[in-house]
């Protein structure tokens, strides 16, 4: 049954689009589409960098340049500043980095259960696009399952300075390699604008987001 | 608006229902207010965007490239998305991809299921079959959860519930969630669809969504949402079933270059939105759910292929920017178009995907003013499609409907001079009986009957003149001949 309604389908498109080319034929007009608009970053990284800061800012989001040695101390004043008490982290983050005198209990698959008896989480990053504010986050160490980056309440990001990039296309090739990946981009805080298009922050994601930029972090 | 859901088989004919429509002030308010507001934040991000129409281009032409050759990329999504452990399930019509969802969620003997806001189950009116099955769909996106505890039916593709207000919410909420207290502000609502929800995601074994985009170069699937519920279902149960259209698929991870930057800023006018979700078959690693289920379906989305004019409709990527554009849609809301797709793109593809056996009214719901063509960011030409659906419809009707009579008899008095004047003399001599005089002496026509009435339903008619141009010409000549010029 099954079978049949797979080839009942196909079938019926190939009658509806006239005969199928060879693959290669097929990949040779997919390579033929125009593709004129912007794939390269028009402004100097610094440029970037503050592209990005003004576009999270304007989701809501906090951001603080800082270099690497201040990430602990630093991450332990905002998570304090937000009442956040326990973290969850994944696995291969940089304990360096970790809130200073925080609890973080390292996620080996806690449950959804679990998650949400935590206040917070901290992650690194793959990439971040400065045009549109946007965070990518894989399934890789120092980033984790997608559940921790989503339960908790609260997100603490760190994003590399050299991760930064300025446009959608850029961010697509960089992540080309790895596609194939659990990837989540988030764009600020949680929101909804279903009631009288009134954007509100928080709704089911994480409601409070602080980003640390950091001058000096590995390079990708 | 009644818990019936919209099925254009069954609906009234457009113009019937636009009239009950137009007489609920408080809907026209609403729906001008959103409409109004998101069409104003798009304009903006699309403004700052000194390439929008090169990408415009580009996402037309990858979708009109993928449609020509949907076998292989369908194919091509299947073999890779298997590969990477999920199971694709074929459907030809509605009837066939809720058999095989209902037996999934069944054989996983489940009672509940959390759903992720999608047009394609709507299309196949999926809770229906859910509950008639025993299992209880909890819809998670907040105006499908209005939708849904309201008994009501969305209005528009992307922002359902844009045709209620805030009070409206209030009492829904308060009445269904049995709350005693609840503020009004829209902080305040979502702040309640999160404690209604939580639970629900963290209990709730088996989730349902549609899709945005599949990627046949990986087997990935792509979503985009607002809120994180997209990714609470995509990511706590231990089963996730996606139903898509077959026209979902795209080639490439690349190709989402253009149309994630397409999408958002002509949806919600976000730079992004909030969270993007692409994920591939099952994870190894324990993040996301065990089991994962696809099912692409047809529903006479191959009848659209195969109408060369026709087929750019499937080219839509379900922004909703020409219903927020639409001038018709803007009075009427989208519960007129008596199916889940509203607006201009759901006069076309509403009555395709009846094989216009349903819906032909919609072809006509429009001025043809070409809004929609404009803020289309994959340029699907609708004013085109709809003249050539109106085409088809009446070569549907055959020859012998009056109005085709009628159309016929007009084509024989404007192929003769002859005939033309006569008919000119004729009308004169039939009008008068019909002819008002206004202050200034003009004559003006107020009423018609029978299907000549549908002109003079919303305004008057001026009364022929009593001379024709080309008479006054001719006693003109003679007038001058006579005077020896």
């Amino acid at each position: 049954m099954a079978t049949d309604a797979r080839e009942a389908v196909l079938t019926r498109i190939r009658a509806a689009t006239g005969n199928a080319p060879e693959t290669r034929a097929v990949m040779q007009e997919w390579q033929g589409i125009r593709r004129q608009y912007r794939q390269h970053a028009a402004r100097d990284h610094e440029g970037v960098l503050e592209l990005l800061i003004d576009r999270l800012r304007d989701y809501d989001a906090t951001v603080q340049r800082v270099s690497r040695d201040e990430v602990s101390a630093v991450a332990a004043r905002l998570a304090a500043a937000r009442g956040i008490r326990r973290m969850v982290v994944p696995e291969g983050l940089d304990p360096a980095l970790l809130p200073a005198g925080l609890a973080c209990e390292t996620d080996r698959g806690l449950s959804a259960e679990e998650l949400d008896g935590l206040d917070g989480v901290m992650t690194g990053c793959t990439l971040a696009i400065a045009e549109t504010g946007t965070i990518v986050l894989q399934r890789v160490a120092g980033q984790g399952r997608r559940a921790i980056s989503l339960v908790p309440d609260y997100h603490l990001c760190v994003v590399d300075e050299a991760r930064v990039v300025e446009t959608v296309p850029e961010a697509m090739a960089r992540l080309q390699p790895t596609a194939a990946l659990a990837t989540t981009f988030f764009s600020g805080p949680s929101a909804t604008a279903d009631i009288e298009m009134t954007r509100i922050k928080g709704v089911h994601g994480p409601r409070f987001l602080d980003v640390l930029l950091v001058r000096d972090g590995e390079r990708l | 608006m009644s818990g019936q859901p919209l099925d254009p088989r069954t609906a009234p004919t457009f113009p019937a229902a636009a009239r009950a429509m137009l007489g609920d002030t408080q809907l026209r308010k609403n729906v001008r207010h959103a409409t109004g507001v998101i069409q104003t934040k798009r304009a903006r991000v699309v403004e700052e965007m000194p390439d929008w129409q090169e990408l415009r281009e580009s996402g037309r032409q990858i979708r009109e490239h993928t449609m020509r050759h949907l076998d292989h990329y369908l194919q091509q999504f299947e073999q890779n998305c298997t590969r990477a452990g999920g199971v694709v399930h074929w459907a030809r019509d509605a009837e066939e991809a809720r058999r095989i969802v209902v037996g999934l969620v069944q054989a996983e003997g489940a009672r509940e299921v959390i759903k992720i806001k999608s047009m394609t189950t709507e299309e196949i009116q999926l809770n229906k079959a859910l509950e008639a099955a025993g299992v209880h769909p909890y819809e998670t996106d907040l105006a499908e959860l209005i939708i849904q505890l309201g008994q009501d039916q969305p209005s528009h593709i992307v922002v359902p519930a844009l045709h209620k207000n805030r009070q409206q919410i209030r009492e829904i909420f308060q009445r269904e969630m049995h709350l005693g207290t609840l503020g009004e502000s829209p902080q305040d609502l979502a702040d309640a669809a999160r404690r209604f929800l939580r639970e629900k995601f963290l209990r709730v074994k088996t989730g349902v969504s549609g899709a945005n985009f599949l990627i046949a170069e990986t087997g990935g699937v792509c979503i985009v949402e607002s809120e994180g519920n997209g990714r609470m279902c995509l990511t706590l149960p231990e089963t996730l079933i996606t139903v898509a259209g077959i026209d979902k698929v795209v080639p490439t991870f690349k190709d989402l270059e253009v149309l994630l930057q397409l999408l958002p800023r002509s949806a919600t006018g976000e730079r992004m939105n909030p969270y993007n979700s692409i994920w591939t078959g099952v994870d190894a690693d324990g993040d996301g759910p065990r089991r994962f289920h696809i099912v692409l379906m047809d529903n006479a989305r191959t009848e659209i292929l195969a109408d060369e004019e026709g087929r750019q409709t499937l080219h839509c990527i379900r922004c909703g920017a020409c219903q927020n554009a639409c001038p018709v849609y803007r009075q009427t809301g989208g519960h007129a178009y008596g199916s889940v797709y509203a607006g201009p793109i759901g006069a076309i593809l509403t009555p395709q995907l009846q094989v216009l056996n349903h819906a032909q009214t919609l072809p006509y719901a429009s001025s043809l003013c070409g809004a929609c063509y404009e803020v289309c960011p994959v340029k699907i030409n609708i004013p085109e499609v709809l003249i050539h659906l109106r085409n088809k419809v009446v070569r549907k009707k055959g020859p012998l409907t009056p109005e085709a009579l009628a159309m016929r008899a007009m084509g024989l008095v404007f192929r003769s001079e002859r005939r033309f004047r006569a008919a000119q003399r004729m009308g004169r001599v039939a009008e008068a009986p019909l002819v008002r005089k206004d202050g200034q002496g003009q004559g003006w026509i107020g009423w018609l009957p029978g299907l000549l009435g549908g002109w003079t339903q919303v305004r008057d008619l001026q009364a022929m003149p009593q001379q024709s141009f080309r008479e006054w010409w001719e006693q003109r000549e003679k007038s001058e001949v006579s005077r020896g010029n």
